[in-house]
């Protein structure tokens, strides 16, 4: 067992309003220079919708991701299966490295834009009123407006955009239809970051060695001396996080803005997140499995994610975390961890297309939609007279799901419907648990049948419940103490350079002019 | 006299020195300058058609220059015959032409394409013109002074070995035609530039990969 720290993240999708506020704190702080104008480190999609970059799901577009060959699946023990990038082999890299093929180029993304404000106020008098035209961010010059980084949001244009989601390949024509029904038209909001994976592709595609996992906590990063933009990591994402900065030749991404989260603060699109859907905090797992978890079949890909995140409670866990230089205060940290909650304790959260094998360590707990909600003349529900068969159908029974679990499957378990209904049984239950809690009109016999068919108890409703409506900030982001004034003693040597240098200098600061 | 000490023996050694000073240098002061500043993000269909024709060309035959002056027996010996020697020739012409088209369609990709001429630096146009014309003379003196790869063991050869020895010799060269001076003197040249300009991105060629396991991660607090 080798025991390693991840700071991970849930989003609950129930709570998100799709305001994009997120996307707008991330952007004025890391992307509003020169080359990066279209990269949008956080961003929300509609779902369903192709999202951005268009079609990034679309695998046999990109080639992201890694994948198993059809005989590797026929070997039963997932440890001897070899993985491989989809991308190319890794003599592909040298021989594509001057034009690569599965690269998406910026019409992909879109071309970003300003507009002529100037002209408002400068334009000759004239019959007509002045315009600002759109000015492309790129070239300086006038363009037309193709696509934007929303094209498709609230499903815009869902005939045209929505309807090319790989996800609803295993959609129905009868669920399409209902999905699309007019004035019943239903989708919902997927907040995208980078998922700091356990088996990042782009570090496995990128010739230079430039990308890498921070050990301590797990963030990917780009090293930005070491990027030679060979372009690889950008087609090898198969979420299509690692950006090309047309401007210095670099790629970039997020950094799970590790500046803050090293000063105790939650990075920025977590911390504005109006609906509060974001948790942040330390998942403890096995780095021995990973190749195991990568590798499992496709139905059982959810379950060996989550048997390799470990107990923060299990003192043998906690030996080997103290083994491998985690401090005591992580631990704490990692016991209070609002994501251990929800991925391992409550198995609620589910990793966006493990089926890509990264093992991505972002986690969704899936929408409940549209809830049946179905009002009489008198503006009030008619429980006996409506729902002859009890109330608890009211609550979404998953028999009724507007969205189909084929595409919620296809999204968040790789295909495996019963692990994505467990998870709507048990988010039922809270709901009905709760209302009959509230509104004293739901029959007991419904609420035990309903705690009953989700195999939990009324005190893990109870603290489903507290800390998805009712979580303080310290609840949400538990932000372990990173100590990276030990981290710079112990490689630098402070004290070594002092009589030289001063404090924290590898060099001694010269003048040079 | 005066001049052709210049241009044959002073020349290759500054433009020498000044590749090899200059790279480490730039490498340890500004290492993230250090990139391929490639552009297919903004262009990638005649990227392909350029960048693809153009790269597998110059390597090839550039590598057929480098292994022909390090192993002049085994070189010789092959030439010998005449049928490889006209073969090697007719592949080399083969390449350089590829080279050399994919080459134009890089810049003229370059001048059409407003996405692209926004990321072009000066340096850029420079490097661009002088691949360009020293392609343009290598496939010259290919085409009409026949049988390079055998004559060069007597001319270019020793020159380049009388410089490598710091005893330079100038009279292996004087006397060949201009064009395949100016072709000895573009390629010190383009080692001249070379520092200055993307270049440098041939330095840094990921060969690594090739063994390096696909994960990596570092520590802060603990070497391994």
């Amino acid at each position: 067992m080798d025991v390693r720290s991840q700071v991970s993240m849930v989003f609950h999708l129930d709570k998100c309003i799709g305001c994009h506020t997120c996307s707008i704190a991330c952007k004025n702080i890391w992307t509003d220079r020169k080359g990066t104008e279209y990269m949008w480190w956080n961003n929300v999609e509609t779902k369903p919708g192709t999202g951005y970059p268009t079609m990034w799901e679309d695998q046999n577009k990109y080639k992201g991701g890694w994948q198993l060959d059809e005989k590797e699946l026929d070997e039963p023990d997932p440890k001897k299966r070899k993985l491989k990038l989809k991308l190319q082999k890794k003599w592909g890299a040298l021989g594509n490295i001057f034009a690569n093929p599965n690269l998406p180029t910026l019409d992909d993304y879109y071309e970003p834009w300003t507009y002529d404000y100037e002209n408002l106020f400068t334009a000759a008098l004239s019959e007509e009123q002045p315009t600002a035209r759109a000015i492309s961010l790129i070239t300086g010059k006038p363009m037309e407006i193709e696509a934007g980084p929303n094209w498709d949001d609230d499903l815009g244009g869902s005939p045209v955009y929505a309807a090319n989601d790989p996800n609803l390949e295993h959609v129905t024509e009868e669920e399409k239809a209902q999905l699309s029904e007019i004035e019943r038209v239903v989708f919902f909001y997927l907040p995208r970051i980078c998922n700091h994976c356990l088996n990042p592709a782009c570090v496995g595609a990128c010739p230079a060695g430039a990308i890498y996992k921070r050990g301590e906590d797990g963030v990917v990063l780009i090293g930005q001396d070491k990027c030679r933009a060979w372009r690889m990591c950008i087609s090898g994402c198969p979420y299509k996080k690692t950006y090309f900065n047309w401007g210095t030749g670099k790629s970039e991404k997020c950094i799970l803005c590790y500046p803050r989260l090293e000063s105790g603060q939650p990075p920025a699109c977590f911390h504005s997140c109006v609906g509060r859907i974001r948790y942040l905090g330390l998942l403890f797992y096995d780095a021995d499995k990973i190749q195991e978890v990568a590798s499992a079949s496709p139905e059982d890909l959810v379950e060996a994610q989550r048997s390799a995140i470990l107990d923060p409670n299990d003192p043998e866990v906690q030996a080997g975390a103290r083994k491998n230089g985690i401090t005591d205060t992580m631990i704490e940290a990692a016991k209070n961890s609002p994501v251990y909650k929800f991925v391992k304790v409550w198995n609620l959260a589910l990793p966006l297309h493990s089926e890509y094998r990264t093992v991505p360590m972002l986690f969704y707990v899936p929408p409940m939609l549209p809830v049946l909600a179905k009002v009489n003349e008198n503006g009030k529900y008619d429980s006996a007279r409506d729902f002859p068969e009890g109330l608890a159908p009211l609550m979404s029974a998953l028999e009724r799901n507007r969205v189909p679990i084929t595409y919620l499957a296809s999204l968040f378990s790789a295909g495996n419907e019963s692990i994505v209904e467990s998870v709507y049984k048990k988010l039922i239950a809270v709901r009905v648990f709760m209302r009959a809690q509230r509104a004293g009109d739901v029959p007991d016999s419904e609420v035990q049948q309903a705690l009953e068919n989700a195999g939990t108890t009324a005190e893990e409703v109870q603290a489903i419940f507290q800390l998805t409506s009712l979580p303080t900030y310290e609840e949400r982001f538990v932000i372990p103490p990173m100590a990276r004034e030990q981290a710079v003693d112990e490689t630098t040597g402070v004290y070594a350079h002092k009589a030289s240098a001063g404090f924290g200098f590898r060099k001694a600061p010269a003048r040079r002019f | 006299m005066f001049v052709e000490s210049v241009l044959f023996i002073a020349f290759p050694y500054v433009a020498v020195t000044l590749a090899i000073a200059v790279t480490l240098f730039r490498y340890f002061t500004d290492r993230f300058s250090y990139s391929t500043q490639s552009s297919q993000f903004l262009e990638g269909r005649a990227l392909f058609w350029g960048s693809v024709p153009w790269h597998y060309g110059i390597l090839i035959i550039l590598l057929a220059h480098v292994v022909a002056f390090l192993f002049q027996d085994a070189w010789a010996a092959l030439v010998a015959d005449q049928t490889t020697l006209y073969s090697l020739e007719l592949i080399g012409l083969s390449l350089a032409i590829a080279a050399m088209l994919g080459l134009s369609v890089l810049l003229i990709r370059r001048l059409r394409s407003s996405r692209v001429l926004v990321v072009t630096s000066t340096m850029d146009w420079i490097l661009l013109v002088a691949l360009l014309a020293q392609v343009a003379l290598g496939i010259w003196s290919a085409l009409f002074f026949r049988w390079g790869s055998d004559w060069f063991l007597f001319t270019a050869a020793p020159w380049l070995e009388s410089l490598i020895t710091f005893q330079p010799d100038t009279s292996f060269v004087v006397s060949l035609p201009w064009v395949v001076k100016l072709h000895m003197l573009g390629g010190f040249a383009i080692v001249a530039i070379f520092p200055f300009t993307r270049l440098v991105h041939v330095i840094t060629v990921p060969i690594t990969y090739l063994w390096r396991p696909y994960q990596v991660v570092v520590w802060y607090r603990r070497s391994r």
